[in-house]
């Protein structure tokens, strides 16, 4: 069995963990770094990401989960996780992981009241998927081997390169599960992949 | 075509402050303190409850250029206090780009019979409750966040303990009724029918539901938590105890270990003086702020 993590350190973890399960793998909870080597696969949730960055450091996180990155097993970011993902983060913010090749914007649809959600295309994933955006981050720029998997008015909402997999939105928040379940889909290849 | 101000925008946002503390601040310095310690949105304010209590008098929204310069010196959310029924500071406060209105019994009550209409608002609201009635009318008039009332400001967990234990409690006798029995309920309650009957069947609130009003120190914290607070926000018990930095950081690490004990034993070693606190006897009836709304 397939068994994916969400980092429980602060924010929605609970709506993905019942995400990750509606598409058929197990999910666990990691609030521990031990917890990183039981599973095959990890989302980073929607929170805020001072804080959950805080928390990583506070706990030992950071290299670990970089590690586990680079061993080849994917990690998928969800707004705040998406920025923790990032190798590039636009004005003065300091990096986090630094995993995935992409520059990012915080906040750059503006604060909650321009928040919105929109129905929208994601290549090879979902036709019409209900996309909610919340004081969301987007993409400004994806390296040579990224690939662009959505935008919206022009920005870069959600990409993919290698295992790692990020987003602007919540997939979290609504019923539709084909972005997790696409993730589920990545990290099955690579279980598969990393076992030969 | 994209949507602003949806249930499900609106509601989200909360959703993305879980397991997170909200902490009172009342200058761009403090609001820096909370943000470093952690703080998933700060809450911008004139005073502190356990000030506004002190100096008595009627307590209003804070100062625009307070919310703003709070607004510009973080990144993390800010939230605001409006009177309850005052329609125009929380028009006012959406108009200066608050991320989140708490229409507030810390401040003086601008009408002692309605609420705000909050679902005609872009902007989010947070709603204190001390019961399912309560919850569940402040979610029917827009509210997308709930909190414990508590009493804010006094630095004493009991009252905010007596509310979540409430809600908690009132959720899962709910769930045992028959339907005919929910209608009686609902009219004995004051509570929507039909939100009772959502909230049955899901087997939880629609909308998530913070401990306020009483916290401070961190095993307060973990104790909301362990009693199914999704967050917590913290007033006064950050500002008032002897070392801010120090307490706001232990109190975001309890929120999140909630349950290990070990860590909380740590965190709370050594961690100075803690609010000074008032026992709620000691509290004359008209100063009882979670009697000013129902």
């Amino acid at each position: 069995m397939t068994t994916i993590g969400v980092l429980g350190l602060q924010g929605a973890f609970r709506e993905h963990v019942r995400s990750i399960e509606a598409s058929g793998a197990e999910s666990v909870v990691v609030k521990k770094v031990e917890q990183l080597e039981n599973i095959d696969g990890l989302i980073i949730p929607g929170g805020e990401s001072t804080t959950i960055r805080r928390l990583i450091d506070k706990y030992g996180f950071l290299e670990p989960l970089r590690d586990f990155g680079k061993q080849g097993k994917p990690i998928f970011g969800t707004c705040a996780g998406l920025i923790l993902l990032a190798s590039e983060i636009d004005g003065s913010y300091d990096v986090h992981l630094g995993l995935m090749d992409i520059k990012v914007r915080r906040n750059a649809f503006g604060r909650q009241r321009e928040s919105f959600e929109v129905d929208l295309d994601i290549e090879g994933v979902a036709e019409g998927y209900n996309a909610v955006f919340i004081r969301a981050p987007y993409i400004e720029g994806v390296g040579e081997s990224g690939k662009v998997l959505a935008t919206y008015n022009g920005h870069i909402v959600a990409a993919q390169q290698d295992g790692y997999l990020a987003c602007s939105f919540h997939p979290e928040l609504t019923e539709d599960h084909r972005m997790t379940a696409h993730f589920v889909k990545m990290v099955e290849e690579s279980k598969k992949s990393l076992a030969l | 075509m994209s949507q602003t101000g949806t249930d499900r925008v609106k509601r989200g946002m909360a959703e993305m402050q879980k397991g997170g503390v909200i902490m009172d601040v009342v200058n761009a310095e403090q609001a820096k303190i909370a943000e470093e310690a952690g703080a998933v949105a700060v809450m911008a304010l004139e005073r502190v409850p356990a000030d506004i209590r002190a100096a008595g008098g009627v307590a209003r929204m804070a100062d625009p250029s307070i919310v703003e310069d709070v607004m510009n010196a973080v990144s993390i959310p800010v939230m605001a206090k409006a009177r309850i029924g005052h329609i125009t500071e929380a028009r006012v406060l959406e108009a200066l780009g608050v991320d989140y209105i708490d229409e507030s019994e810390v401040l003086t009550p601008a009408d002692e019979v309605y609420h705000i209409k909050k679902d005609d608002y872009t902007v989010p609201f947070v709603c204190g409750c001390r019961n399912l009635g309560e919850a569940t009318r402040r979610i029917r008039e827009g509210a997308s966040m709930l909190r414990t009332k508590g009493e804010p400001g006094t630095g004493n967990i009991v009252e905010a303990v007596s509310h979540m234990r409430q809600v908690q409690s009132q959720i899962r006798h709910l769930r045992g009724l028959s339907e005919d029995e929910v209608m009686v309920y609902a009219k004995d309650n004051g509570a929507p029918f039909d939100l009772l009957m959502e909230i049955r069947e899901a087997g939880r609130l629609p909308v998530v539901n913070f401990a306020a009003g009483g916290i401070a120190t961190p095993s307060d914290a973990a104790l909301m938590m362990q009693l199914g607070a999704d967050g917590v926000f913290v007033g006064s018990g950050i500002f008032k105890s002897n070392d801010p930095e120090r307490f706001a950081r232990a109190i975001v690490e309890a929120t999140t270990h909630y349950d290990d004990y070990k860590l909380i034993g740590e965190l709370s070693r050594g961690l100075g003086t803690a609010m000074k606190g008032m026992e709620m006897s000691t509290l004359a009836a008209d100063q009882r702020m979670q009697d000013r709304s129902q």
